[in-house]
């Protein structure tokens, strides 16, 4: 009896593992491994929105080869590098061949070098791998891989940017870096002063300080530093709390100097730092919630209301990664142009492929894999008026473009070496 | 210079009082129950949370009263329902107690207020700046945080030292048995100071989260500063954790400004460290980097040749 139980069960399972695939067939799975628990939950969850909203965009316009649907999986790796690996594993085993990532360049960079291991180990088989956010510049450089695509501007690309507005800014005359002590804030710190040498060699860089990460309680001994230093602008990569409390600080010691930030614009800052940021706290991207406003661009401005009034959480979380836009529209693309989901075939057809975002023509560069797509720079500014109609995270606050950099311009050299698998 | 030092100590103050006004109930409700009560910065994050939910309905004033005392009373209510039933098992009981009451604060947070920070801005009528001196100004909510604390430690030395359930409390500090003998009801004793350091905690808080952030990692962040602040201090001196609260804070403030490194202190007085080698990567870190890790070396060396702190009264 026991015996025959045991067979129809056995059975059973062989059967349901033989139609897996079957099922996985019917849409095109999509591995988001970010974090979803641990002090970065908050960001991972609306990265995780991001890529939901874009999905259902692309399958209610029909999904993909004639009537396939995308679907996002989502494994939570706790931004560590380790537990991304383990992921990797489940995704694997998952029958997903498409991952993407964002958050933390430590983890991209294991995520690459796992990726291309299986890859080696599994011709036929292969993993693509899409990132949204990580920004260290190997990973188009030194780093790259012909299986990994970078949809953000990495972060010699950013202070390109930045370095380029300062150029035109004659009142500039000291600049004061401060970032966080990891791997992260060193790069912003050296591309900076390499830039800014090189582009308004009359600068003087008053000062070069790295803080603990997610350390220090009140900013204003660093604040003192600044005052003392006489700086006027300030360049610093720092996220999180670092980042809001180093402006809240300058805010209370009347600090008159423009700060240019990374990362001052989302994800927590606009909430925490409110009204003290209108008209000196500046940051670069690809995108902020009043450009629809500012180029009177009505298909995008619907786009953002939607996903407003599905996903932000009443406009708490709003809408932030317009790369994540561009980097779903063209895998969809990609997929198409393949005829076929296979990760050999779409990053093939990825490569060197334009794009039409509602803000100018996107380029996949073929040679590194790194997205060359228009930049903004814009500044902290009340919101409710004329000029600047959204708020972000309901703090009454905005944002207000004080420059475009053309995507040719915010393209850099690469030293990237791929190596191609035969076609 | 002078611009640079005197803002320092002014930062300094503001900041060790914080400390103080976080570290004041813990070292009451440790020395006087034995308890490490791992969850004293989640009544400090619960005070924040408090505070900009009533002030975003009544204002700032009515939050600076309420929220303290919400805080309070719910602090009240664990020991009351909570650590009293467990206190038979021990202390070790206790502790675990703490610690999980620490995670379901936290959690309760992330599910009512959301994951991240909430905006809750420095109230109008102390939005502006105090005083400028040369070119650095002292915003007047730093006086008024200065002002607060400051009032508070008057308040609750005066209340230990010159009244009678101040000189209750002093004794169950130290002699338990012999007050309940005295025929005074200790627990309930116990539920007051546990009340009151919470209520303190909270007020910290509904200060601290507009001077900080009000986020879900607050707790954690602040959390071991007021571990270190009430081992340095000593256990259950009201005196002790002022001045170690205020000692800290200049740590802190000054180290920043400190440019130079181990290597360039050892080539002043004579040794030339090699650039390379295993040890390069010490010699290369400045002051100025260490600055948020010198109170934990200050509390490992408190405890190897001091461990009653500064000016504790007990050696356990």
């Amino acid at each position: 009896m026991l015996r025959r139980w045991l067979l129809s069960l056995t059975s059973v399972a062989l059967l349901m593992l033989m139609a897996l695939p079957v099922m996985a067939a019917d849409t095109i799975k999509i591995a988001y491994i970010d974090p979803l628990s641990g002090a970065f939950a908050g960001v991972g969850d609306a990265g995780l929105k991001h890529f939901q909203y874009n999905a259902e965009l692309i399958n209610a316009k029909g999904g993909v080869l004639g009537g396939t649907k995308l679907e996002i999986v989502p494994f939570d790796n706790k931004t560590s590098a380790q537990d991304s690996l383990i992921q990797l594993k489940n995704v694997i085993d998952q029958g997903i061949r498409i991952i993407t990532q964002g958050n933390g360049s430590n983890v991209a960079g294991a995520l690459i070098e796992a990726v291309n291991k299986h890859n080696e180990r599994n011709p036929g088989d292969e993993i693509i791998y899409l990132n949204y956010a990580a920004v260290t510049p190997a990973f188009t450089n030194e780093q790259c891989s012909f299986w990994h695509f970078r949809f953000d501007a990495h972060v010699d690309m950013k202070i390109a940017a930045i370095t380029d507005y300062i150029k035109e800014q004659k009142k500039v005359k000291k600049v004061y870096l401060i970032n966080m002590d990891y791997v992260f804030g060193h790069s912003v710190s050296d591309a900076s002063k390499a830039m800014l040498k090189e582009k308004r060699p009359d600068i003087q860089i008053v000062g070069d300080t790295f803080t603990p990460m997610g350390k220090v309680k009140d900013f204003s001994p660093y604040v003192a530093q600044i005052k003392a230093s006489g700086a006027d602008t300030i360049i610093t990569g720092n996220w999180g709390a670092d980042m809001s409390l180093l402006v809240k600080a300058a805010k209370d010691a009347g600090l008159k100097a423009q700060f240019h930030t990374f990362y001052g614009g989302g994800l927590g800052a606009p909430k925490a730092i409110g009204a003290a940021g209108i008209g000196i706290l500046n940051h670069v991207t690809e995108w902020h919630i009043n450009l629809n406003h500012e180029e009177k661009n009505k298909q995008d401005e619907e786009f953002f209301l939607g996903y407003q009034a599905k996903y932000s959480g009443g406009g708490e979380v709003p809408y932030y990664y317009g790369r994540i836009r561009t980097q779903m529209q063209m895998l969809a693309a990609a997929i198409d142009k393949a005829g076929s989901a296979d990760a050999k075939a779409i990053a093939l057809a990825l490569e060197g492929m334009e794009h039409e975002t509602p803000y100018g023509t996107v380029t996949m560069r073929a040679e590194d894999h790194q997205l060359i797509q228009p930049l903004y720079i814009s500044v902290y500014a009340k919101a409710g008026t004329d000029k600047v109609k959204y708020d972000a995270e309901n703090s009454g606050v905005g944002f207000s473009t004080v420059k475009r950099i053309e995507a040719a311009a915010t393209a850099m050299p690469t030293t990237c070496k791929m190596a191609r698998p035969s076609k | 210079m002078f611009e640079y030092l005197l803002f320092s100590l002014l930062n300094t103050l503001v900041l060790g009082m914080l400390f103080f006004m976080l570290s004041s109930g813990l070292t009451l409700i440790f020395s006087m129950m034995g308890v490490l009560n791992f969850a004293h910065a989640s009544f400090y994050m619960l005070g924040a949370y408090f505070g900009y939910q009533i002030s975003a309905v009544f204002g700032f004033g009515p939050a600076l009263l309420l929220a303290p005392l919400a805080v309070g009373v719910l602090g009240a209510l664990v020991e009351r329902y909570g650590l009293r039933s467990v206190h038979k098992y021990g202390h070790v009981a206790e502790l675990l107690f703490t610690v999980g009451l620490a995670f379901i604060i936290e959690e309760a947070v992330n599910l009512i207020w959301g994951r991240n920070a909430v905006t809750y801005p420095v109230p109008n009528f102390l939005d502006f700046s105090l005083f400028t001196l040369f070119t650095t100004s002292f915003s007047a909510y730093r006086a008024f945080m200065l002002l607060i604390s400051v009032g508070i430690f008057a308040g609750v030395y005066l209340v230990l030292t010159r009244t009678r359930i101040g000189l209750i409390i002093q004794a169950s500090l130290t002699h338990p048995q012999g007050v309940s003998a005295l025929g005074h009801n200790v627990p309930a004793v116990f539920m007051l100071v546990f009340g009151g350091g919470s209520a303190l905690a909270g007020l910290a808080g509904v200060i601290g989260g507009i001077f900080l952030i009000t986020e879900p990692a607050m707790a954690a962040t602040l959390g071991p500063i007021v571990f270190v602040v009430i081992v340095v201090g000593g256990m259950g001196s009201l005196t002790g954790a002022l001045v170690a609260s205020l000692l800290l804070a200049a740590i802190q403030t000054f180290a920043v400004g400190i440019d130079v490194s181990l290597g360039d202190i050892f080539a002043r007085i004579g040794f030339q460290m090699s650039p390379g080698g295993l040890l390069k990567d010490l010699w290369r870190i400045k002051i100025s980097h260490t600055g948020p890790i010198l109170p934990y070396l200050f509390m490992v060396l408190m405890l190897m040749f001091r461990p009653k702190g500064l000016m504790g009264k007990r050696e356990s």
